[in-house]
C-alpha cells in the first residue's frame, strides 16, 4: 500500500509528480490511499520509489486541465478518481472520450462542481479598501490603492480562482483571504499564505452606495425568489454585504405594488404640454402630394400604404440624376439594399454594373418598382419573396412620382415585376423580352431580364442571357438620347 | 416644480431614482466581447462568459451597474416611467458622477461595468454626445478594460454612434412595442422605421469592422459583443406569434445577439392608457424558451406558434413539449440513429444533451442508463425515444400525454 498526502496549496503538483511515479511503475489504482491535508500516517506503508519506472506516463493536455481543475474538489475521492482515468488513459487512448462513461461523468461531475465554485467566487468576493500604508523610503513609485476580502469557497479553488483577480485587479494591492489560505496580490506579483485567522476589514463608504443601487434597481411587482436562491445560495449570503437589505425589500415588496395599483394617474406636469407641443412642431403636416423629388423622398419614409413596411427596415428610395434621360426600374430592394438603405447595392447590381461598364452608360436615375424588402426569415437568412399585384399598385403611387419628376426619354424594365407596375401588363416575360412597350404613362418602356435571374442560370443559358440583357442595355442608353 | 426645486440631490439620492428608472431593461449580460486585461495597464478585464455578481428578489442578476444618466425625457410613451407627463421624482448624474460610480463599485468586485441608458434631454444628439463622453473617460482617462453597454438613441448622429461603438462593448436600442402600430399608439415621439434603421447601420458597422482593409489592417473595433433589444410583453394585444415573427425578423435582419422580453410591469404614475396588470411573468418565460428553439434548435415560428389557435403559447408546458405532442407521428426517435436535427427536437433534450448523445454514440450503442448518466431529463423525454432497452408503446400516442406533464401541481407554479 502506498500512501500519498496532498497539501492545501500545491496540491496538483504534489499529485502529478506521485501519480507519474507510482505509474511509471505501473502500480494499480487500489494500491494507493490519498490523503487530503497531510493528515499524520496511521497505517502503515510503503515509501514511493525513489525513481521513475520503466513504463512510459502520458496524458492528453485534457486529462491536465481535468486533473487541475477536478482536484480542488473536497471530496476524497477526487485524488484517486484522476488515478483511475490517468491508468485507464495509459491502455486505451480513448476512455476518457465517451461521455456516458461512469468513469467520465463522476469526473465531470466534481469539475462542475468546481468550476461553479470558482465562479461563484469570482461573483461574489466583495473587496473593502483598507488605509494606505506609509510609503516606503524612497520608493519611486505612485501609492497603489489597498484592498481586502474575506471569502468561504466551498472547494480548495484559492490558487485556481485568483489569476482572475489578478489580471482583472491589476493597478491595486489586494488580499483574499479563505480558510484555506490568502492570496495575496503586491505591485503586481501574487503569493499564496497558510491561512490565518478572518481580518478584521474596515468599513467601506462604497458599501453603502452598493446597498442603494441593490435595493432600487429590485423590482418589487416580480418576485421570483426560487430563482435568486438557486443562483446566490444562501450559504454565501454571510459574506455578501446587501443580502442584507433583503428581508426589508421583501417585506415592502408588495405594498408598493399594491399603492402603485391603487394611485390614480396624476396630471402630467406643466412642463410635459410645453415640451410636447415644441416636439409637435417639427413633424409639422406635409402637403398631399410631394412638391419635389426631396419632398417625396421624404414622404415615403414613412408610407403604409401596404403591409411591406411593418417588416422591411425602412423605404429604400431611387438615387440618381433626376434630369437623366434613362430610368432603370428593378422589382423590389433585396437583403443589401434594405439594410443599407440605397437601390441597386446587392449581388445583382454587380451584374448588372459590370455590364454598364462594357456598354457605357449616361446619367441614369435607379430605382424599385416596389419600395420595401419583401422577405420570409428562415434560419439565419432572409429569403426574397416575389411581391404581389396589390403591394406593386399601391406602390406604383411613388414610381409614378419619380416618373414625373424625372421625365425620363426611356425606361428599361427589369423583370416581370417592373415590367407590369410599368405598363399593366402581367403577361409572361419571355415573349416581351427586348421589346419596346408603352407606358401607362405614355413613355416607351424596354422589357428586359431581372440581373438576379442571370445569377442562377447556368451555363450557355447565363451566357445568352447574359448578351441579352447588355443589349437591351445598350439599347435603353442610346433611346434616351434620341428626341423621341 | 417640485423635481426642480428639490436639485442638486445627493449621490445616494440621485442613485435610488436612476437605478429605479432603470430597472424595466431587462438586459444585464455581459459576456461574448473581446478578451482583454489590465495586465498592460488601466483597470478590468472583460471576455468570456459574464459574471452575474449578485441577484435580487426578483430573480434577476446584478452584473452591470445598470442607470440611466438622467430620468428626464421630452417622449411621452405610455409605458415608461420616465415619459415627461409622469410625475416621477427626477434626477440627473454628471458624467464624471457615472464614472466615479463605475470604477468605485468594480474595484469592489461589485460589477462587470456599466449598461447607460438614459432619457432624452434638449435633443438625442445631446444626449447621444454625453453618454458617449462616459464611455470615453471611462475607456481613455481611466483606462477601463470592463464592460459598457450603451443605449443608443435611434435618432442620434452617425458620428456619434460610431464613437458609441468604438467605446462600447453593446449597443442596443429598444423597439419596445412588437407592431408599428402599438409603437404608434403608446410612443407617438417614436419612429418603428427610424428604430430600424439604426440597428441595420450598427450591422453594417459590425461588418465591416470585422474586414480587414487591403493593407491587412484591421478595422476599428465596433460592439464587439453585438447589439440586443427588448420588447415589452402584454402591454398591447399583440399575441405570442406576433412577438416571435418580430423576435426573428430581429434576429435575421439586424444579427441581433438577443432579445429580451420583458413582461408588462406595474410602474409608479402609471399612465391611464394602459391595464395596471399582474406582470405575465409565464408568459414571458415560455416565449424566452420560444426564442431559444429559434436560435438554437432549428425551429421556425409557425412551427411554435401553430399548435393553438390564439397564436400564444401554451402557458403549463414548454412550447418543444407542446410542439412534439402536437407533432407525434414524428415520434418515437431512435437516439442512436437519429440525426443532430431531430435529437434537439425531443423533449427533455438540451443542445448538450444532444452533443454528449453524438459523442457517446461512438463509443456503441446508448442505453436508458447512460441517457441518465448523460443528464437528459428522461421522464419528459421517455414518451419521444426508443433505444435497445426501451420503447415507450403506447405511451407516444396515449390520448392523456399533455396530462401527464402538467398533472403535478408543482409545474404550475412557476414562480
Amino acid at each position: 500500500m502506498y500512501r500519498v498526502a496532498l497539501p492545501q496549496l500545491g496540491f496538483f503538483e504534489t499529485w502529478r509528480d506521485s501519480a507519474r511515479r507510482l505509474l511509471s511503475h505501473e502500480v494499480a489504482p487500489d494500491q494507493i490511499v490519498w490523503d487530503r491535508g497531510g493528515v499524520a500516517d496511521l497505517f502503515a506503508s510503503t515509501p514511493l520509489p525513489e525513481a521513475e519506472g520503466p513504463a512510459k506516463v502520458t496524458a492528453t493536455k485534457e486529462l491536465i486541465r481535468m486533473a487541475k481543475s477536478a482536484l480542488c474538489h473536497t471530496g476524497p475521492e477526487a485524488p484517486a478518481l484522476l488515478y483511475r482515468a490517468l491508468h485507464r488513459h495509459q491502455r486505451d487512448q480513448r476512455a476518457l472520450a465517451n461521455p456516458a462513461d461512469p468513469l467520465t461523468r463522476d469526473l465531470a461531475r466534481l469539475q462542475k462542481a468546481v468550476g461553479r465554485d470558482i465562479h461563484k467566487t469570482h461573483a461574489f468576493v466583495r473587496f473593502r479598501e483598507l488605509p494606505d500604508e506609509v510609503p516606503d523610503e524612497g520608493a519611486g513609485d505612485p501609492p497603489r490603492r489597498r484592498f481586502g476580502a474575506w471569502f468561504e469557497p466551498d472547494h480548495l479553488i484559492l490558487e485556481a480562482a485568483t489569476p482572475f483577480f489578478a489580471r482583472r485587479f491589476a493597478d491595486m494591492d489586494w488580499t483574499i483571504a479563505t480558510p484555506q489560505g490568502v492570496a495575496r496580490f503586491e505591485r503586481g506579483v501574487v503569493s499564496f499564505h497558510p491561512p490565518a485567522p478572518r481580518p478584521d476589514l474596515p468599513d467601506d463608504a462604497s458599501e453603502a452606495l452598493w446597498g442603494t443601487y441593490f435595493a432600487n434597481i429590485f423590482n418589487p411587482a416580480r418576485l421570483h425568489l426560487r430563482a435568486m436562491r438557486s443562483e446566490m445560495p444562501l450559504k454565501y449570503w454571510k459574506n455578501l454585504p446587501e443580502t442584507r437589505l433583503i428581508p426589508g425589500m421583501l417585506e415592502d415588496a408588495q405594498a408598493r405594488v399594491d399603492a402603485m395599483r391603487a394611485a390614480m394617474p396624476t396630471e402630467p406636469p406643466a412642463r410635459a404640454r410645453r415640451i410636447l407641443d415644441r416636439l409637435g412642431q417639427t413633424d409639422a403636416p406635409q402637403p398631399d402630394v410631394p412638391a419635389d423629388m426631396d419632398a417625396a423622398k421624404l414622404a415615403a419614409a414613412a408610407c403604409r400604404r401596404c403591409n411591406l413596411c411593418e417588416a422591411a427596415t425602412q423605404t429604400v428610395w431611387g438615387e440618381g440624376d433626376t434630369s437623366a434621360g434613362l430610368m432603370i426600374v428593378g422589382e423590389q430592394p433585396g437583403d443589401t439594399e434594405d439594410i443599407a438603405g440605397r437601390p441597386f447595392v446587392g449581388p445583382a447590381w454587380q451584374v448588372l454594373s459590370a455590364l454598364m461598364a462594357e456598354t457605357g452608360i449616361g446619367p441614369v436615375w435607379k430605382t424599385n418598382a416596389v419600395k420595401h424588402f419583401k422577405f420570409q426569415p428562415r434560419g439565419k437568412r432572409r429569403l426574397h419573396q416575389s411581391p404581389d399585384r396589390s403591394e406593386i399598385d399601391h406602390c406604383r403611387w411613388w414610381l409614378d412620382l419619380e416618373r414625373r419628376f424625372v421625365k425620363p426619354q426611356m425606361t428599361l424594365a427589369l423583370g416581370a415585376t417592373a415590367a407590369y407596375a410599368l405598363t399593366g401588363n402581367p403577361a409572361p416575360l419571355g415573349a416581351r423580352r427586348g421589346k419596346v412597350e408603352t407606358g401607362r404613362d405614355g413613355g416607351p418602356v424596354l422589357v428586359t431580364w431581372h440581373p438576379s435571374y442571370l445569377l442562377r442560370a447556368k451555363g450557355p443559358d447565363a451566357m445568352r442571357l447574359r448578351a441579352q440583357l447588355r443589349d437591351d442595355l445598350a439599347t435603353s442608353v442610346r433611346m434616351a438620347v434620341l428626341p423621341q | 416644480m417640485f423635481y426642480f426645486c428639490s436639485m442638486p440631490r445627493t449621490i445616494s439620492e440621485k442613485l435610488a431614482i436612476l437605478a429605479d428608472a432603470a430597472k424595466y431593461d431587462a438586459s444585464c449580460a455581459s459576456s461574448g466581447t473581446t478578451r482583454r486585461d489590465a495586465r498592460n495597464g488601466g483597470i478590468g478585464s472583460a471576455g468570456g462568459s459574464g459574471i452575474c455578481h449578485a441577484y435580487t428578489p426578483d430573480g434577476r442578476c446584478i452584473s452591470l451597474l445598470k442607470i440611466l444618466m438622467t430620468n428626464f425625457c421630452i417622449y411621452d410613451c405610455a409605458y415608461c416611467i420616465n415619459r415627461v407627463s409622469s410625475g416621477v421624482e427626477r434626477a440627473r448624474f454628471s458624467p464624471e458622477e457615472v464614472v466615479t460610480l463605475t470604477l468605485e463599485f468594480y474595484r469592489r468586485n461589485y460589477i462587470e461595468g456599466l449598461f447607460l441608458s438614459s432619457g432624452i434631454i434638449r435633443s438625442p444628439d445631446d444626449t447621444m454626445a454625453d453618454m458617449v463622453r462616459i464611455a470615453r473617460l471611462l475607456r481613455e482617462e481611466h483606462g477601463f478594460k470592463g464592460y459598457i453597454h450603451l443605449k443608443t438613441i435611434p435618432e442620434a448622429s452617425q458620428e456619434l454612434i460610431d464613437e458609441a461603438g468604438r467605446h462600447a462593448d453593446r449597443l442596443s436600442v429598444n423597439i419596445e412595442l412588437p407592431r408599428d402600430e402599438s409603437t404608434r399608439l403608446f410612443a407617438p415621439q417614436k419612429k418603428p422605421e427610424t428604430i430600424r434603421a439604426a440597428m441595420a447601420a450598427v450591422r453594417l458597422k459590425r461588418q465591416a469592422s470585422r474586414e480587414r482593409s487591403h493593407t491587412g489592417k484591421p478595422a476599428p473595433r465596433f460592439a464587439p459583443a453585438g447589439q440586443s433589444t427588448q420588447m415589452i410583453v402584454g402591454a398591447d394585444a399583440a399575441n405570442d406569434r406576433d412577438i416571435l415573427t418580430t423576435a426573428s425578423r430581429l434576429y435575421t435582419g439586424y444579427r441581433l445577439k438577443r432579445v429580451y422580453y420583458s413582461a408588462f410591469s406595474p410602474i409608479p404614475d402609471a399612465s391611464a392608457v394602459l391595464p395596471l396588470i399582474k406582470p405575465p411573468l409565464a408568459r414571458e418565460h415560455r416565449l424566452y424558451q420560444a426564442d431559444w428553439l429559434l436560435r438554437f434548435y432549428g425551429f421556425d415560428v409557425e412551427e411554435i406558434t401553430s399548435a393553438r389557435p390564439s397564436g400564444d403559447l401554451d402557458l403549463e408546458i414548454d412550447p418543444k413539449l407542446a410542439w412534439a405532442i402536437a407533432n407525434r407521428a414524428q415520434f418515437p426517435v431512435d437516439v442512436n440513429r437519429a440525426g443532430r436535427g431531430m435529437l434537439l427536437r425531443v423533449p427533455g433534450f438540451g443542445t448538450r444533451t444532444v452533443d454528449r448523445i453524438l459523442s457517446a454514440r461512438r463509443s456503441g450503442a446508448l442505453r436508458y442508463a447512460d441517457l441518465l448518466r448523460i443528464g437528459a431529463r428522461m421522464n419528459t423525454a421517455k414518451p419521444f425515444v426508443t433505444m435497445p432497452d426501451w420503447s415507450p408503446g403506447a405511451l407516444t400516442d396515449t390520448d392523456n400525454l399533455r396530462a401527464r406533464y402538467t398533472a403535478a401541481p408543482e409545474q404550475l407554479s412557476l414562480f
